[in-house]
């Protein structure tokens, strides 16, 4: 991974309190895994989500990979801490841990 | 396209003592839920749990052929627990 990329999701991350990476959009998602992350953040109480598309960015795609030290897509960082993807987004949200996160 | 009782053994290989459940969630070998109970998960956060799964996981994921692993990690403890609630 370049030290731009690096230097580039450092600040995605920094700069909004809820991110996700994904396969297509909030309002499009690409693929299930996609949609139930971003449903499961608004049931937690997320209204403020900033979406980054990698379909959009092979570059990104495999880059975010390397970043959190995770395989696959979506990845969820709150408050610039890596979160996981849509199990443990699900598991956190039925222990009522992930509406905590959110509220910071 | 991947067998189930792949996922398990490359499982297995690197969690030795691991409780192991692998399902192909569609039967079209690339979409699967695996529940892995291990000791060693003791102390260890979520994302540490699921990354020590993905970690033997990674030639197939990087591939495309493994698409989609749906997870559940328990400590024993934390899975008899669970069982009890369902009970």
């Amino acid at each position: 991974m370049t030290e731009e990329l690096k230097k580039w999701i450092d600040e995605a991350i920094a700069k909004d309190r809820v991110v996700i990476f994904m396969k297509g959009s909030l309002h499009f998602p690409m693929c299930g895994f996609s949609r139930a992350a971003v449903e499961t953040l608004r049931a937690a109480g997320a209204t403020e989500i900033a979406a980054y598309n990698v379909l959009e960015n092979p570059e990104l795609r495999e880059g975010i990979k390397v970043y959190s030290n995770w395989p696959t897509i979506p990845q969820v960082y709150i408050d610039g801490k890596f979160i996981g993807g849509s199990d443990i987004l699900r598991e956190l949200h039925e222990r009522g841990e992930l509406a905590r996160l959110i509220r910071g | 396209m991947i067998a189930a009782h792949e996922i398990e053994r490359a499982i297995a290989q690197a969690l030795p003592g691991a409780q192991i459940e692998v399902v192909d969630t569609r039967g079209t070998g690339d979409h699967f839920r695996a529940r892995v109970v291990y000791p060693g998960f003791a102390g260890k956060t979520m994302v540490e749990q699921h990354q020590m799964v993905y970690a033997p996981l990674r030639p197939y994921l990087d591939s495309g052929e493994l698409h989609a692993l749906a997870l559940e990690t328990y400590t024993p403890e934390e899975w008899e627990a669970r069982k009890g609630n369902r009970r």
